[in-house]
């Protein structure tokens, strides 16, 4: 079966920094993949890559099969990619709602007149308000700016914003970084429904109960790389972190990699 | 290689759901106050415009007349151009310095139009001054976007230097007083008591606000304001919604540049001085945030009052012009405090209901 998406030989450098040297990654459809690694493991720009903020300096991501170039974040989500990052990206002066549909706004009149078209905000609220029962969110004071709710409303408009447009795959970027237990529940209880709606999920997190709550699969990156893969289970949670830090797996340090792959660390 | 010591993830046991985890008495009491006070900082604004047309009506008996409140609407014209222009490129987190020395060039320029041998029809002054005005915010959007300078305040300190000095150029120095009567009519001319200025910066208002408030174009200019970053990731045309907002504030001056000359009857290069000062005050002081994102054109509106009214309310108190420049400035700092004041208050309310599980 053809993955939904796949990265071969992903490469990136920053100046002197080595941020991606040669990642390899599979994700099948409705699959929720977390990816674990310590600060600076190279996830960032990975997940960056794919929703199109950078471009590689070398390899290929294909989606179904066909190789794909994002120039942009536009491009990305054009191919169904649709990404919520660690600090939200979210508009704290708007209304819920026009954070949910910033830059795909419904507007009336004619079509020449572009971006001075008139809002259809009427319209773009019930829609709003169906998606949000599909995902079986409730948001309070619809029409209060974002910035007076709190950390998980807030989260959840995020991930409900990146879900209902995101075709293919969502990207979330440390979504319970910032929540307290209560709106982390509330946030994998909405991820672990994305494979219902044939959505599969790329989770970042550093936080290994989350990601043995929601995750198919781990993958694990050090230093650029990937250095191993597990089903996240309890078992297998001190093999997770040994990779993470570096005590197991394939090493990188002790040069155990294929031979050409070597790079020099920044 | 040494592989740099890594904290462990912190691994808690079952998150479960701690069952005491519930918002404390008393909480939405003060949640009810933090939301009242957010709301009288909302309305902050106006009731200080309420309090000064109180006061001013009080201590002068010249305040209400008819004659007076015609005056007053002469004041506040250009300064409510300018404020709802300036009020664009603030919401952007920009700034505009140029429109002072707009006021003037476009002025000269319409003046020296109606030197020329069409110069007696409105049209080609006005379209003159206008498309002037609009160059003038063009050539600010494209430097500060196309030069990627991290903030409009140099470009457009520059354009104030530059921009003056083309004014003094085009005139010889000199004030020119080639103005149509068409021009005179929009600067002096009034419909019963109320300006002609009035009227048509209020029609431009109307067209400000719903563009503003009811457009997509207007949607992105807050989210620019409001999370600069975020408009780039949402895939927004940031480059080009900033250029079309210095552009429209420099059309906008070049509207102030018209009314001024229409009033002073003469396009003078030394016109203007300051205005943007006055503008940029004016948008603050209506309750705008001068961070971003925050106000709309109702607020431009109403500091461009506030100002008017305590100038001309002093003016008839024969407070001397020195102490009016005292009084502006508390006026100035009271609004930036209730400014901060707004975040502070907004911060307590988010804490709040994060306590309660939102």
């Amino acid at each position: 079966m053809t993955p939904l998406l796949s990265v071969r030989d992903a490469r990136k450098r920053f100046g002197a920094v080595t941020a991606l040297s040669g990642v390899n990654l599979d994700l099948h459809e409705g699959e929720i993949l977390a990816l674990l690694g310590d600060n600076g493991a190279g996830k960032s720009t990975l997940i960056k890559a794919l929703s199109g903020v950078h471009q590689l300096d070398a390899g290929r991501i294909a989606i179904d099969g066909q190789s794909v170039s994002f120039r942009s974040p536009h491009d990305a989500r054009a191919a169904g990619i649709d990404t919520v990052y660690q600090d939200l990206a979210l508009f704290d002066n708007l209304t819920p709602a026009a954070n949910f549909y910033i830059g795909r706004e419904m507007r009336r009149g004619p079509r020449w007149l572009g971006p001075l078209g008139l809002l259809r905000e009427k319209d773009m609220l019930d829609r709003w308000r169906e998606h949000l029962d599909v995902l079986q969110v409730r948001i309070k004071d619809l029409d209060k700016p974002l910035g007076l709710m709190s950390g998980g409303q807030r989260q959840a408009v995020a991930v409900a914003r990146a879900v209902t447009f995101a075709r293919r795959l969502v990207i979330l970027d440390e979504p319970t970084a910032a929540l307290g237990l209560r709106e982390s529940a509330e946030v994998l209880r909405l991820v672990r429904r994305l494979p219902e709606q044939g959505i599969a999920v790329i989770l970042v997190s550093h936080n290994l109960d989350h990601v043995m709550q929601v995750a198919d699969r781990a993958v694990v990156l050090r230093q650029g790389r990937q250095v191993g893969e597990a089903i996240p289970t309890a078992e297998n949670h001190q093999y997770l972190v040994g990779l993470i830090v570096g005590a197991s797996g394939g090493d990188v340090a002790a040069g155990a990699e294929l031979p050409g792959s070597q790079d020099q660390e920044g | 290689m040494v592989v740099p010591p890594a904290e462990v993830p912190v691994v808690s046991g079952d998150p479960a759901l701690d069952p005491d985890d519930e918002a404390p008495v008393g909480s939405a009491a003060r949640r009810r106050a933090l939301r009242w006070g957010l709301g009288l900082v909302e309305l902050g604004p106006v009731l200080i415009l309420a309090v000064l047309v109180l006061v001013m009506g009080t201590l002068s008996p010249y305040f209400f007349k008819s004659n007076n409140l015609t005056n007053l609407g002469f004041q506040t014209a250009v300064i409510a151009a300018l404020a709802i222009g300036q009020l664009m490129v603030i919401l952007t987190r920009g700034i505009d310095l140029s429109v002072g020395s707009t006021v003037a060039f476009t002025g000269v320029l319409g003046a020296v139009v109606g030197g020329t041998s069409w110069g007696g029809h409105l049209v080609p002054v006005l379209a003159a001054a206008l498309a002037g005005g609009l160059a003038v915010g063009l050539i600010n959007g494209v430097i500060y976007v196309g030069g990627r300078v991290p903030h409009p305040f140099i470009v457009t300190l520059a354009t104030l230097g530059a921009i003056r000095g083309l004014a003094l150029i085009i005139s010889g120095g000199e004030t020119k007083t080639t103005i149509p009567s068409g021009v005179l009519t929009i600067g002096s001319g009034t419909v019963g008591i109320v300006p002609v200025s009035i009227i048509i910066v209020l029609g431009v208002a109307v067209v400000a606000w719903v563009l503003l408030a009811r457009t997509q174009w207007g949607r992105w200019i807050y989210a620019i304001g409001g999370e600069p970053e975020a408009a780039k990731r949402a895939g927004l045309p940031v480059g080009r919604l900033l250029i079309s907002v210095y552009a429209l504030c420099g059309l906008l001056a070049g509207l102030a540049g018209i009314i001024t000359a229409g009033r002073t009857s003469a396009g003078a290069p030394t016109a203007g001085n300051l205005l943007e000062l006055d503008a940029i005050t004016a948008v603050i002081v209506g309750g705008a945030s001068f961070f971003g994102g925050r106000g709309s054109v109702v607020n431009a509106l109403v500091g461009a009052l506030i100002l008017g009214v305590v100038r001309n309310g002093l003016d008839l108190l024969d407070v001397s012009a020195f102490y009016q420049q005292v009084a502006i400035a508390m006026v100035i700092l009271a609004s930036v405090e209730l400014d901060v004041a707004r975040g502070y208050l907004e911060e307590r309310l988010r804490v709040l209901q994060g306590a309660e599980g939102g």
